[in-house]
């Protein structure tokens, strides 16, 4: 295929929802194709809203919002009308342009991680063979919209909170991205549907630790507790998103929840096997293992409270980087020593390993209670 | 190559989260490190101390409910205190059983609130204050029963209290009681062996022996720096000496001492309180006084162990039905004199868990 005279060959849309013969072939498929996806990321992420407050309201012995709707589903509904109708005020002094551009900057690379998740088998918007470097690549633009707005914003809480996120993202990124080549050695391919495919034993169960690092590295990414100090509400009150209101507000809470659910479909994919499962159809497996992630990082926060900016970046350094170059090294030498070997036996090992270093690493790290004599 | 930097001015509060009401803070910032701090107070000046001149003695307990409105009981019974000594007044025995009870009960509930805000300033999100507000409901019921209010209680009389409790109080209270030592060491597991808890709270605003001295601190932010000094043993009042307690005290002074004193002093109040309705007596609950009341020319200070420490009501009489001057000596203020000593140096998410960890009431500090 040819785009402007160029041969893009990964370029393909699958599950031909049209016929082959349509006007326009390839671009009425991929209009089609963004529509959905656009949709499905903003349902889900009202459903996401609904599915938090839901949960984290029985952590909390509280019932959650239950008026709006059957069980509140309809409370997102409300939320966004109200959010939309409100005036959108501009601060005096803050830089307009950035001020402006901020929340469009934060938006847009949050959806586009959506374009390479195969919500079933091959259905998605284009396979790329470097699915998961492009996520990588991608997803780390969302912060540049973050730090705009914090540094547009002409107040000192969105500053702090925007000198954090920098410290913060940049250093997760390695371990993040680290973990993530452990899973492209035993898939031996970087397009996100071959990963799924060839994952006859979910990765998780073949990269323990590597789950865990990237588990707990996108938590920090997309600013989940225990990491969630960029919108430290006891602290810096909202963070960046401070000066924002309306329309503008709106954006930055739709990007923290589509970061959300892009972290939940990429452990889906990466570490639980994505669509595969017995009896169910592939999306509903998809769908069920997404809310399965979802439901962690609200357990997550509904429990732990939040670290300060140093201890978060001597985590990211101290704990998590050498942990993650530890696991590189195991898989690099598991792939290249013993290809042969049975996966059961390398699962085995790994998770004998990743008890053992993590008990190592956390003993470093202990702050031992004791009691108060009486 | 140098960059230039250069500090800058970030106001904390009166509206902020963090600040447990109206409390401002001018911090000086270098970054996230804090250089400065200026503590500004008054936005909930009500003058309650210059009102009380022109009040009778009887009606100033109404405004005592409204200085620490999360440990109301024990204002009032702070200020009946002072009043008696000042009159020369001794309540019934039972009386002063009841207020001892409804006191510990005031402590425990101020206590929880005291342990869920510092963990909602360590950034929990809720979840650990609710399960407070659980438990802290139920005190509130209890006093509900026996006053038929839940926030300002009105209960303490000068000679007595106003109602004895009704029936259904006490098997109520053995209810509570017996279920609360559980739920605190629930909880206790949940957090107290927290690795981030103890990460954000270990060796961390720390209160030195001398300087929480020096600062005349009390309560639980002194004897979280290890000294063992509680007015219950140091100067009993009411019938405190009949009752065995302990007095916790921490070895370090940071903010897990101060938190592990609240949870063990918890403790204690329950070992009061089951003490105190064994030894209940029967009899009277008001003492005679006089229908207005004069007390003789003088002065008097009566001082109580209050939840955030030590808690005084000074009081000068001229002779009339009003007090010729009330001076209260709120622990919260006092307590928060340390508060520069202890944020200059740290970074701003620890000035807010140090501000927790102190834990006042703004109602209290501005009176």
């Amino acid at each position: 295929m040819s785009i402007l005279g160029r041969n893009v060959l990964p370029l393909t849309v699958h599950a031909s929802v049209l016929a082959p013969d349509w006007p326009w072939g390839f671009w009425s498929h991929m209009i089609i194709f963004v529509v959905i996806v656009m949709a499905f990321v903003i349902l889900m992420a009202m459903g996401f809203i609904w599915f938090e407050r839901r949960v984290i309201s029985r952590y909390q012995i509280r019932i959650g919002p239950n008026r709006i709707g059957p069980f509140g589903l309809l409370q997102p509904v409300a939320d966004v009308i109200k959010i939309l109708i409100k005036e959108d005020i501009v601060p005096l002094n803050v830089d307009k342009i950035i001020h402006l551009l901020a929340p469009a900057v934060a938006i847009i690379p949050a959806i586009m991680v959506f374009a390479v998740i195969p919500f079933s088998n091959g259905a998605s918007l284009v396979d790329l063979n470097i699915g998961i470097l492009y996520i990588v690549a991608i997803s780390s633009i969302s912060i540049v919209g973050q730090v705009m707005a914090g540094w547009g914003s002409n107040n000192k809480y969105a500053l702090i909170s925007a000198m954090r996120v920098i410290a913060q993202v940049v250093s997760y990124e390695i371990p993040l991205a680290l973990s993530i080549i452990g899973v492209v050695l035993f898939a031996g391919t970087l397009s996100m549907n071959g990963i799924v495919q060839q994952q006859s034993i979910p990765f998780i169960l073949l990269q323990p630790l590597g789950f865990i690092i990237y588990f707990l590295a996108s938590l920090a990414e997309v600013n989940r507790t225990p990491f969630d100090l960029l919108e430290a509400e006891g602290e810096i009150v909202a963070g960046y998103n401070i000066e924002y209101s309306g329309f503008k507000f709106a954006l930055f809470y739709l990007t923290e929840y589509t970061e959300a659910i892009a972290i939940s479909t990429i452990i889906t994919t990466l570490y639980l096997a994505g669509w595969k499962g017995p009896f169910l159809p592939p999306v509903l497996w998809f769908l069920i293992k997404v809310f399965a992630v979802f439901t962690l990082i609200i357990w997550v926060r509904a429990t732990l409270p939040r670290l300060r900016i140093d201890q978060v970046m001597g985590f990211a350094w101290k704990f998590l980087l050498p942990l993650a170059f530890i696991n590189l090294l195991i898989t690099g030498v598991q792939v290249v020593a013993w290809p042969d070997l049975s996966q059961w036996v390398i699962v085995a090992v790994n998770i004998v390993l990743s008890a053992v270093l993590i008990v190592a690493f956390s003993r470093m790290f202990r702050t031992k209670g004791d009691k108060v004599e009486a | 190559m140098a960059l230039k930097t250069e500090t800058f001015i970030l106001n904390a509060g009166p509206q902020h989260p963090s600040t447990h009401g109206v409390f401002r803070m001018r911090l000086t910032l270098d970054g996230e490190v804090i250089q400065d701090v200026e503590p500004v107070f008054g936005y909930l000046h009500r003058g309650i101390e210059k009102l009380a001149e022109g009040l009778t003695y009887p009606q100033d307990i109404v405004f005592t409910d409204r200085l620490d409105y999360l440990a109301s009981m024990t204002n009032n019974q702070a200020y009946v205190v002072a009043v008696e000594k000042l009159a020369g007044i001794q309540a019934p025995e039972r009386a002063e059983y009841l207020r001892v009870i409804m006191a510990e009960l005031m402590r425990i509930s101020s206590h929880l609130m005291a342990v869920g805000f510092l963990l909602n300033d360590l950034g929990a999100f809720l979840t650990p204050l609710l399960y407070m507000y659980r438990e802290r409901e139920k005190i509130l019921d209890l006093f509900d029963m026996v006053c038929g209010q839940r926030l300002t209680y009105n209960y303490m009389r000068i000679g007595g209290v106003s109602q004895d409790i009704p029936e259904e109080f006490i098997p109520a209270l053995k209810k509570y009681i017996d279920s609360l030592p559980g739920f605190i060491n629930e909880y206790e597991q949940l957090l107290a062996t927290n690795e981030i808890v103890l990460i954000r709270t270990k060796n961390v605003g720390i209160l030195t022996k001398e300087s929480a001295i020096n600062y005349s601190a009390a309560g639980p932010v002194l004897r979280g720096s290890g000294v063992k000094w509680d007015i219950r043993k140091a100067d009993p009042y009411s019938v405190y000496e009949r009752f065995k307690f302990e007095v916790p005290v921490g070895s370090v002074g940071d903010i897990y001492d101060r938190y592990r004193v609240r949870i063990e002093e918890m403790h204690q109040s329950i070992a009061i309180i089951r003490q105190a309705m064994e030894q209940l007596p029967q009899g009277e609950i008001q003492a005679k006084i006089p229908k207005v009341l004069r007390p003789p020319k003088g002065e008097a200070y009566g001082h109580i162990e209050g939840p955030k420490g030590e808690l005084g009501f000074y009081l000068v009489s001229d002779g009339s039905t009003n007090p010729y001057r009330l001076h209260v000596r709120p622990p919260s203020l006092i307590n928060l004199t340390a508060l520069k000593e202890l944020l200059v140096g740290v970074k701003i998410a620890d000035a807010m868990a140090i501000f927790g960890s102190i834990d006042i009431c703004v109602g209290e500090v501005d009176r």
